[in-house]
Order: structure tokens, then sequence, then C-alpha cells
């Protein structure tokens, strides 16, 4: 293995967030308790400085780097700014809702930070061992944010079902990974491709291998529902989106890249897994009382459209996935952010009857959860629609007419439980009175929000663009 | 496509007319204080329906061309265009909807009085839409527009409307919705079928495969039966009608409902002519059903909103027996139909919001002698109900002579069972005219209520001036749509003749 160091400054960007975190760790150390919102502002920073250099970057393409097992590429490029905005404005909205949970503390952040790395090395992970990796050190990163509360027994409890889940789906992926080793000879994912190309498709073994592949990155996707609902909101939203990316990223390399040769052994379990994951996720969604359980059981059933992009396979399918993701990001983060602004005091702001009446108060707010809603059903103009739309042309392209019709009956019974959040909203009554938490943090996380979500919906044209020139050779 | 690249007046006037009342909701989010936003929102109308006269006036009759063209790149690794532009067929229907805009306005002036800016940054964002909907040429343009009408019009009912409101949103939204994700997959297998465009010219002239046509007909058929609505998909009609504020009546009954015949025609027909022809008999029976059923049910309602409602159910059978009998005649007069329907009923639902806004009711048996009281009101009332039931020298009797002399040309027990309905329209549209406004008044606030004003006058004056315009003369509007209707005809034909050589 060479050593060269054109490779350190093409890794700069994760290099950057890595010793970025390690230093504002230390910078804990010395700052007041009043003061720790200095760490919130200097993460921001090192996420501008990364994102910078990922720009910088963005052409090249390294090939595979560090002995085969990273690389940059225009797929990881995109992943990875998708990475950026997702931490950035969890960042953004946690500096307001942790001081109002109490728990202001500098290592909130710069876990952010350790988990925002995990998943760039997720992106660029181009064998199954680093990407095992980035996914164990986003994690485990996100395993204690989760429990950040400590006082709060619904965190905790929230963290602790995560960890056991989490270890016991990490066991199952590295079982897979053991496998697939076992019968290829290798964990590199070119490698594996060209090894399952000679292999035959229908061996056993190797079917059980992608079982256990499918079993261990299908938790990282979906949502932990009693997860999402204790975890602090901030990080529910940031889960909600980074972690689920990154999942995707390597998903998409590993099955699309590795195993596309074999995908006859995997399409028709991917498909039945999107089918059962949209209609649990559209389904219990419609029964639940307590927003952030809701939004958890719709982040199951939006990973079940993002899957169908698996199943349609090829370019297209690839980039409706990316496209997708970079849409889920705005549109989630805003919806979470309009949460974060009810949780102002004793008030926790969970419950969904707690939004009855509030376009009467605050017009504003009440208009930005019309859009986020509109356009997590799926609504046009909004981005929604535009991410929907190409993961549905994806899948007839390569002639999945009938499950594309399943996901839209799908899509149809989960617009319900959004429009009845605007109907409460919009057309009840208020029976309390609203004391929302603004903070100008908050505000500009929700304007970004807004903005990608309005523009990708009326001029998609870029950012599909975007998608399209970055997938990879698959 | 050379013959769609036609602008004869050099700007870009569809996207003024789609567009401006888009602008104006945006303005109104600026402007505090109501009186001023119903001014602003009236005046936004009023201009929105000037622009659009030009439009009929430049049209060029002779040809079937799409006309004020107006056609950009915008999302290219699609192959989506901005593309608008308008036909024989199309332009009518832009005229009405401009035409209702400022009704609407009207219509709310003081029904509406709670969160007045909200609903005319709904009413206006919501006539973007429509007028957007009737000039779309590509596909997924026209998607869009369709589908964003939801987000205002669940509002408007929800928000503004009735006691049993939310119930009726939920009800439109998801009824619609149903419809038009099936017709979303329809597009995109047509997409890939015809050679990856959303064109809406470029794929008329594809010949697709007999599954894909006999498969997505059934996909836009769905979308656009929903909307008409045609038995046995009108149950969301009912709720919806009755309980939206006076303007949303008039948008669904006036616009929201041509939507559906229009996309019926405008897609599934000229789209796929084959699958036209195959499914046209059980439409046909099931256009016959709707017009002697929703007679039926007009007849058995006791609240005069309802009533209307049904009627519209019979109405809107009519017109898709005249578009399905699939000749001239009743293709023509089903699109007339479409046109007179809208006014009619726009109109009779404002007359009804005009009323209810005086004695609070709206049940028949409350009802009795308004013409005693309000005798300017029971005029128009009188002039627009006789409309309705098609009376000679009105706009519907026009629309309703050719349907059925249309569909006595394709099959004379359909002709014969529609007459049926014909006659059942008279009886309860009579019947509610002389429960409201003839006999004795019985009812105290009947005497309170004051008879119409100017401004009410206007609107309901300009309605009754195109009641008796199409009515007595009807030609430069059948002209309008004439060389169009024949282009499709004829394009039926060719297209049928072509599978008529390879079955």
């Amino acid at each position: 293995m060479t050593f060269d160091i054109y490779n350190m400054v093409l890794i700069m960007p994760e290099i950057i967030v890595l010793s970025g975190a390690c230093l504002l760790i230390l910078l804990d150390l010395v700052l007041d308790q009043n003061q720790k919102h200095i760490i919130a502002y200097l993460s921001l920073f090192v996420i501008l400085i990364a994102a910078a250099g990922t720009w910088m970057f963005a052409g090249n393409n390294s090939g595979e780097i560090l002995g085969r097992m990273f690389t940059i590429d225009g797929y990881s490029t995109f992943f990875k700014m998708v990475f950026y905005l997702s931490t950035f404005l969890a960042v953004l909205l946690s500096i307001n809702y942790i001081k109002v949970e109490g728990v202001e503390r500098g290592e909130y952040y710069v876990l952010m930070l350790f988990a925002l790395s995990g998943m760039m090395i997720m992106a660029s992970g181009t064998d199954l061992l680093s990407i095992y990796v980035g996914l164990e050190l986003m994690a485990l990163s996100i395993y204690v944010l989760t429990g950040f509360i400590q006082y709060n027994g619904r965190s905790n409890e929230a963290a602790m079902k995560y960890v056991i889940l989490g270890a016991f789906s990490s066991g199952v992926l590295l079982y897979g990974i053991s496998l697939v080793y076992g019968i290829t000879g290798t964990t590199q994912l070119s490698d594996l491709s060209t090894a399952v190309k000679n292999q035959g498709s229908m061996d056993m073994a190797l079917v059980l291998a992608i079982i256990f592949l499918v079993a261990g990155f299908g938790f990282k996707v979906a949502a932990v529902p009693d997860v999402y609902e204790g975890a602090p909101t901030s990080i529910t939203a940031f889960m909600s989106v980074g972690p689920k990316a990154a999942s995707f990223a390597a998903i998409l390399r590993v099955f699309l890249g590795a195993l596309g040769p074999v995908s006859v052994s995997w399409v028709n379990l991917i498909a039945a897994l999107s089918i059962v994951t949209m209609a649990v996720g559209s389904i219990v969604a419609l029964s639940q009382t307590n927003i952030k359980r809701m939004l958890a059981y719709s982040s199951i059933a939006h990973a079940g459209y993002a899957l169908l992009g698996l199943v349609a396979g090829g370019p297209d399918g690839i980039a409706a996935v990316m496209l997708y993701m970079l849409i889920y990001t705005f549109m989630n983060m805003g919806i979470f952010g309009t949460i974060i602004l009810m949780r102002k005091g004793n008030f926790r702001g969970e419950n969904i009857e707690d939004y009855t009446g509030l376009s009467k108060v605050n017009k504003g707010t009440a208009l930005l959860m019309l859009i986020f809603l509109f356009s997590l059903a799926g609504i046009p103009p909004t981005a929604g629609f535009v991410g929907k739309f190409y993961i549905f042309m994806a899948l007839i392209r390569s002639g999945y007419v009938p499950l594309a019709v399943i996901a839209v009956i799908m899509s149809a019974i989960s617009a319900y439980f959004y429009i009845r959040i605007v109907m409460l909203i919009y057309m009840k009554e208020p029976t309390r009175e609203f004391d929302l938490a603004r903070s100008p943090a908050n505000s500009l996380a929700l304007a970004i929000a807004a903005a990608g979500t309005i523009l990708i919906g009326i001029l998609p044209a870029w950012f599909l663009d975007m998608a399209k020139s970055a997938i990879f050779p698959g | 496509m050379i013959e769609a690249v036609h602008n004869s007046l050099g700007i870009p006037i569809l996207s003024i007319v789609t567009f401006l009342p888009l602008a104006g909701a945006a303005v109104l989010l600026f402007v505090r204080n109501a009186g001023l936003v119903r001014w602003i929102a009236l005046a936004v109308t009023v201009a929105d329906f000037i622009v659009s006269i030009p439009i009929l006036l430049n049209f060029d009759r002779t040809t079937y061309h799409m006309q004020f063209v107006e056609h950009y790149q915008w999302i290219p690794s699609w192959n989506i265009t901005y593309f608008m532009g308008v036909d024989g067929i199309s332009v009518l229907f832009v005229f009405l909807s401009a035409l209702l805009g400022w009704i609407c306005v009207v219509a709310s002036w003081k029904a509406i009085e709670q969160r007045v800016k909200e609903f005319m940054i709904a009413l206006l964002v919501m006539q973007t839409a429509m007028i957007g909907v009737f000039c779309a040429l590509d596909f997924f343009l026209f998607y869009l527009f369709w589908e964003a009408m939801l987000i205002p019009m669940y509002l408007i009912i929800g928000v503004w409307g009735g006691k049993n409101r939310i119930y009726a949103a939920f009800k439109f939204f998801l009824y619609t919705l149903a419809g038009s994700i099936f017709m979303l997959i329809g597009i995109i297998v047509l997409y890939f079928a015809g050679g990856e465009t959303f064109d809406i010219i470029a794929l008329m002239h594809q010949k697709f495969s007999l599954p894909v046509q006999l498969w997505v007909f059934l996909a836009f058929f769905l979308a656009f039966a929903i909307k008409v609505p045609m038995f046995p998909f009108h149950t969301w009609l009912p709720d919806a009608h009755v309980e939206a504020p006076t303007a949303g009546s008039i948008i669904l009954a006036g616009i929201l409902l041509k939507m559906g015949t229009y996309g019926l025609l405008r897609f599934p027909m000229a789209l796929f002519p084959y699958a036209t022809s195959y499914y046209a008999i059980p439409i046909i029976v099931l256009s016959v059903i709707a017009i002697i059923y929703g007679g039926f049910l007009a007849l058995a309602q006791t609240d005069i909103k309802k009533l209307i409602a049904y009627s519209s159910i019979s109405h809107m059978g009519f017109v898709t027996l005249g578009l399905f009998v699939l000749n001239a005649t009743g293709i023509e007069g089903g699109i007339l139909q479409m046109l007179n329907h809208g006014i009619t009923t726009g109109a009779l639902f404002l007359c009804i919001g005009v009323i209810y806004e005086r004695t609070h009711t709206r049940e028949l048996a409350a009802y009795g002698g308004l013409a005693k009281a309000v005798p300017i009101y029971t005029t128009f009332l009188a002039i627009f109900v006789l409309s309705s039931l098609a009376i000679p020298g009105t706009n519907s009797f026009i629309g309703e002579l050719l349907i059925i002399t249309g569909a006595f040309g394709f099959n004379k027990v359909f002709a014969g069972l529609s007459i049926i309905g014909a006659m059942l329209g008279a009886v309860y549209l009579l019947g509610m005219y002389k429960k409201i406004a003839l006999g004795e008044i019985t009812n105290p606030h009947i005497r309170e209520a004051w008879d119409v004003d100017g401004r009410e006058i206007a609107a309901m004056a300009v309605l009754a001036l195109f009641v008796f315009w199409i009515g007595l003369n009807s030609a430069p509007f059948l002209d309008i749509m004439h060389v169009s209707v024949n282009h499709l005809i004829e394009q039926m034909n060719t297209v049928n003749g072509y599978y008529a050589t390879i079955n």
C-alpha cells in the first residue's frame, strides 16, 4: 500500500470534520456554561469549511484510494453535500432547543460532527469494512445523542432501545459481510462485483449473505418510532435525514454497484421489502397522536419509496434516490423545525392536537407547516412531488408498473395524515395560547428548508442534473 | 412541432392571464386591511378578465393549431418544457375561468368575513391553477396545475365552508387525489411509450399499442370521471358543493367539473381514439344513468344547494353523452354545454349565496313569496332557472339540442332516455322556483330581505348576458371550436382507420 500525500489532500474534508470535532471538545473545557453556543457556531463553521473542501474536489474522481477502501467521486460528493446540509440545519435547530431542554453541553455538537464524519466515510467507502466503520462511527454518536436528556426517562429508554437494536443489526450486517467474504474472498466492492459475476447468481450462500446485508442495512434506513419519540427533537430531525441518506448511499453502492450483476437474486426481496415498508409506514401513521411518532412512521414510508429507486436500478434509479434524499432533507428538517418551535418552558407540543388553530395565531409558521406537509404528501408544486415523480419514472422505465401503482396508492393513503394536520392548523379554532420558541437560528433553518422545498418543486432542473451527473457507474 | 409555433400577439399573453392572479396573491400577502384586500382581489380578477378578452378576439378560428404558444426549456433532462397554448376548445375555458374569477370575488364580498386575506389568496392561487390547466400543453406542467388546485380548494372548503366542511374537504381532497395518482402513472407510461416526451401535441401524433391505449385510457378516465363527476364517482360532489362557501361552489360547478370533461376530450379521446370507441358504449351508459339518476336525486332534495349540486350531475351527464357519441354535433354540443353549465350553474350558486346572506337558510320549505320581497333578484333567478332547464332562447337549449341530436345520430335508445332527464330537469327546477319565488311570504326573514345591490347586479347581469347571447346567437361560440373539433374527429377516424387495417 503506497501512502500518497495527494490522497491525504483528497480526504481533507473528513480530516477537517474529525479534527474540528476534537478541537471543539478541548475548547468545551475552557468555556463557561453560558458560552456553549460558541461551540455550535464553530461547528457550523467547521461544516462550511468541510463543504467548501468537498466542493473544491467535486470535479475529481480519485479512483479507489487508501488501499482501495475509499473514493472521492461525484456520487460521494453529492451525498456529502446532503450530509453537510442536514447537519448544518440540525445544529441550527439545536441551539435554542437544547437550552430549552436544559442540556446545553459542548459534546452535543461534537457528537454531531463525529456522526457527520461517519456518514461521510459511508458515502465514500468502497469496501464493506470501511462502510461498516463509518456506519458504526455514525451510529455510536447517535446512540449517545438520543439519550442526551439524561434526566428524561423517555430519552434514556430511547437510547437503550436504539443501542440494543442497533447492536443486533450491526451483528447481522457483519455476519452478512463475513459470509460475503467467505464466498468471494473479498470485501472490496469492485472485486466483489467481479467475483459475483463469475459466481453465478443462484448460489444459495450468496443469497443468504444478501438477506443478512438487507436486514442489517434495512434497520439503518428504517425509523424506530420509540427512538424517534424519545430522542431530543433536534436529534430526531437529524437522524431522520442524515443517517438515513448515508445508509442509502451505502446501500446503493453495495447493491447496485457491487451486487448489481446478481440483481435477480435480491431485487424481488427489496421490492417486497419496499411494499411492506410503505404499507406499514403509511397505515400505522394514520392512527398516531404524537407528531414525532407519526413522523417516524412517515419516515418509514418515505424509506419505502426510496427503496423503490433501488428496485428500479440503472442510472435513473440511483439518481432518483439521490434526489429524493436531498428533497427529504429539506422538507423533513422543515417540519421538525416547526415542531421544535412548539417546545417552550414545560410545554412539549408533541401532540398533533397541540397544533389546533395555529393559523389563527401564527400565520407564518402555519404557512410553513402547510408547505412542508404538502411536500411530504407529494403534492405539487412542492419538492416532495418531484422526488416521488422521479422514483415513479425510474420504476416505470424499468418496467415495474404494478409496483408504481402500489406506491401511488400508498402515497394517497399517506396524504391523509399529512392533510389532517393541515386541517387542525387551519380549520379548527385554537384551544390554547401559542407561545413559540422563536430564535434567529431556528428561523434561518426554516427559511433554508422552505426555500429548498419550493425551489426544487418549481425549478428542479439544476438539482436533477447534479444528481444525474453524480451517479457512480453501476 | 411546426404546427404549434404560432403566437399572433407576440406577447406571452397566456402566461399573463395565468400568473396575474398568482402575482396578485403575492401582493395580498403584504396587505393587512380586509377592505383593501377585497378591492385588490377584485382589481386583479377584473384585470385578468380584461386580459382574457383579446385572447378570444385575436383567436384565429380558421385553424386547429395551438395559438398564443409559449414554449421554453424547463427541465431538459426529463424533456419537460414550459409549453402553453390554446386551441378552439381550451380558449373558451380560459375565458370562462377568467369570467368566473371576478364573480367569485363579488360573491365573497360580504359572505366571507373571517380571514378575508387568506381567502382571497386561496381564490387567486386557485385561479392561476385553473387557467393553467386549460393552457398547459406539457403533461408535467398540466399535472402540476391540476394537483396544485387541491391545496387552495381544500382550504376554501375546509376553512370557510359550512357546518360539515371538514368532512367535505377531506372527501374532496382524497377522491380527487385518488383519481389523479393513476393519471400520473398513465402520464409516465405514455412518456416512455411515446419516445420520452411529455409534449401533448407530439404524443397526439403517436400510435400507441393496444394494451397501452386500453390501460392508460382507464387511468386517465378514472381521474377525469371523478372530476366530472360521472356516475358512480359522484358521491364527493354533493358534500363539497353544499359545504363550500359560495365562491367555492361557483368554482366547483363552473370550472372544476369542466376540467373533467375538458380532460376527457383533450387527453383520452385525442390520444387514444381506438380505446375511445372501444369504451364509448359503457361510458355512454354511465352518462345516461347520471342524467336520469342525477335528475331523480335532485327531485328529492329539500336543500336548494344540494338540489343544484345533483342537477349538475345530471347536466354533466349530458356533456359526457355528447362527447362520447363521437360525432361533430355531439362533441360541439358537449363543449358548448360545458360553457353553458359553467355560466348557468355558476350563476345559480351565486343566486343561492346571495339569498343565503339574507335569510341564512337553504331549506326550500323556509321559502315562498320571494318575488314579492326581492323582485330584481327573482327575475335573475328566473332567467338562470330557465336557462338551466334549457328553455329555447337560452344557452343550454342550444347545447342540449346539439347533444341530443348527436345522440340520435349514434343510438336512438340512449337519445330517447336522455330526454327523460331533460324533462326531469324541468320538473325539479320549476318546482324549486315555485317554492322559492311564488306564493305567499311565510318566513319573516324573507320580508326583511333586501334586494340585490349594484355589485351583485353587475355579476348577475354579465352572466345573464351570456345566457341570452349564446341562446340567441350561438354561431360565434360554435365557430371558435368548429375547426378544432373537426380536426379531432378527423384524427380519430384516421387512427381508427389505421387500427382497422392492422386488425
